[in-house]
C-alpha cells in the first residue's frame, strides 16, 4: 500500500471489527452436544454447577444443529453412526466449530475393530481435540478456552 | 434332575450332558431345539419361562466339527433353576430353528446371532441385521473376519 493512502485505508477499522466480532463470538457459544457414550457423564459434569461451563459463555446447549455454533462430539462414533454425524455437521450454519471430546473421537481410542471410526477427523474437520478417557472437567474447560483463543484470532 | 428329564425325553438326540462349575449343560442335536424348547417351557416341573441369553460361539481355531455352537441360557422363575443348551451348527448347513414363537425375546437375540455369525434361523419373522448397517458385508464376530477390516459408509475407505 502506498504511504499517501494509508490514512484513508480501512485497515484500522477492520482489524478492530475482527477483534470485536471474535470477542462476541467466543463468549456466546451455542453448543450442540452429540453425546454417544461414557464421555457424556463428564460432559454433564462440566455443564452443571460444579464446573459450570456458563462461566465461559458456553452454557446454552441447543438441540438443533441449525441453532448452534460448536459441535461437541462426545463419545465413540461407530461406522453406522458416521453418516448421521456428517449430516449434523452439514446442517450447521457458518461460522461453526467442532470439538472432539475424548480419545475415541480423537483417534478411536482403545477401539481397533470393525465397528469404530478411527477419529472423527476422517469425516469432518476438527478444531480442538480434548484427550482423556474420559477427560477431566478441567481438561474440557482448557480445551474450550483454546477454542475461544482460536475463535478470537479468526477473521470475521 | 433337569438333565435326566431331558435325556429321558430326547434319548439319542442329547449328545452329552455335564455340569460345569455349577451350571448344567446339555449338548443336543440342532434339529430338536424347537421341540426341546417347547418341552422345557411347558413341562410344569421344569417350567423354563425365561430365555436369558441366546448367543453363538465360533470354534474355527479349534478346527472342531461342527464349527459353531448356538448356546441357549434358560431360567425358571418359579423353580429358580437354570440350564444351558448347546446345539452345534456346521458351515455346510448354517440353519437352526427359530424360537421366536416360544420365547418372543429370541427375536432380537437371533437377529444378533445372524448379524455377527451368519447363522440363519428358520421361521424367524424378520431376520435382518440388528447391530451393523445393511451395507455391511460379512459377519464380524466370525474368527476369519479380519480384525482390522473396516467398511466405512463415509470418509476414506480403509
Amino acid at each position: 500500500m502506498k504511504p499517501e493512502n494509508q490514512a484513508a485505508s480501512p485497515g484500522f477499522f477492520t482489524s478492530k471489527l475482527n477483534d470485536m466480532v471474535g470477542w462476541a463470538r467466543k463468549y456466546s457459544l451455542f453448543q450442540y452436544p452429540f453425546v454417544t457414550a461414557c464421555c457424556g457423564m463428564e460432559y454433564m459434569s462440566v455443564a452443571c454447577a460444579h464446573y459450570d461451563i456458563d462461566r465461559f459463555g458456553a452454557g446454552l446447549p441447543r438441540f438443533s444443529p441449525r441453532q448452534s455454533d460448536v459441535l461437541m462430539v462426545v463419545g465413540t462414533i461407530s461406522h453406522k453412526l458416521a453418516p448421521v454425524l456428517k449430516q449434523i455437521y452439514d446442517q450447521m450454519c457458518d461460522p461453526k466449530w467442532v470439538v472432539a471430546f475424548g480419545v475415541c473421537t480423537c483417534t478411536g481410542g482403545f477401539y481397533d475393530n470393525y465397528a469404530t471410526v478411527m477419529g472423527i477427523d476422517t469425516i469432518i474437520p476438527v478444531d480442538v481435540y480434548i484427550p482423556g478417557c474420559p477427560p477431566r472437567p478441567e481438561n474440557v474447560l482448557d480445551g474450550l478456552m483454546k477454542l475461544q483463543e482460536k475463535i478470537q484470532r479468526q477473521p470475521a | 434332575m433337569i438333565l435326566e428329564k431331558i435325556k429321558e425325553k430326547f434319548l439319542d438326540d442329547v449328545y452329552e450332558t455335564f455340569e460345569f462349575r455349577g451350571d448344567l449343560v446339555a449338548v443336543v442335536n440342532k434339529d430338536i431345539v424347537r421341540e426341546l424348547a417347547q418341552y422345557l417351557k411347558t413341562d410344569p416341573v421344569l417350567d423354563f419361562n425365561i430365555l436369558m441369553d441366546l448367543t453363538a460361539v465360533d470354534y474355527l481355531w479349534q478346527e472342531r466339527k461342527p464349527r459353531f455352537d448356538v448356546v441357549y441360557h434358560l431360567y425358571s422363575l418359579s423353580q429358580n433353576h437354570r440350564v444351558r443348551i448347546k446345539a452345534g451348527v456346521d458351515e455346510k448347513d448354517l440353519t437352526i430353528d427359530s424360537l421366536v414363537s416360544i420365547w418372543p425375546v429370541a427375536d432380537w437375540f437371533e437377529r444378533e446371532v445372524w448379524d455377527m455369525f451368519g447363522i440363519k434361523f428358520k421361521g424367524h419373522p424378520n431376520l435382518k441385521r440388528i447391530l451393523m448397517y445393511e451395507e455391511f458385508k460379512g459377519h464380524p464376530l466370525r474368527k476369519d473376519y479380519p480384525y482390522n477390516k473396516r467398511q466405512p459408509l463415509v470418509g476414506p475407505q480403509n
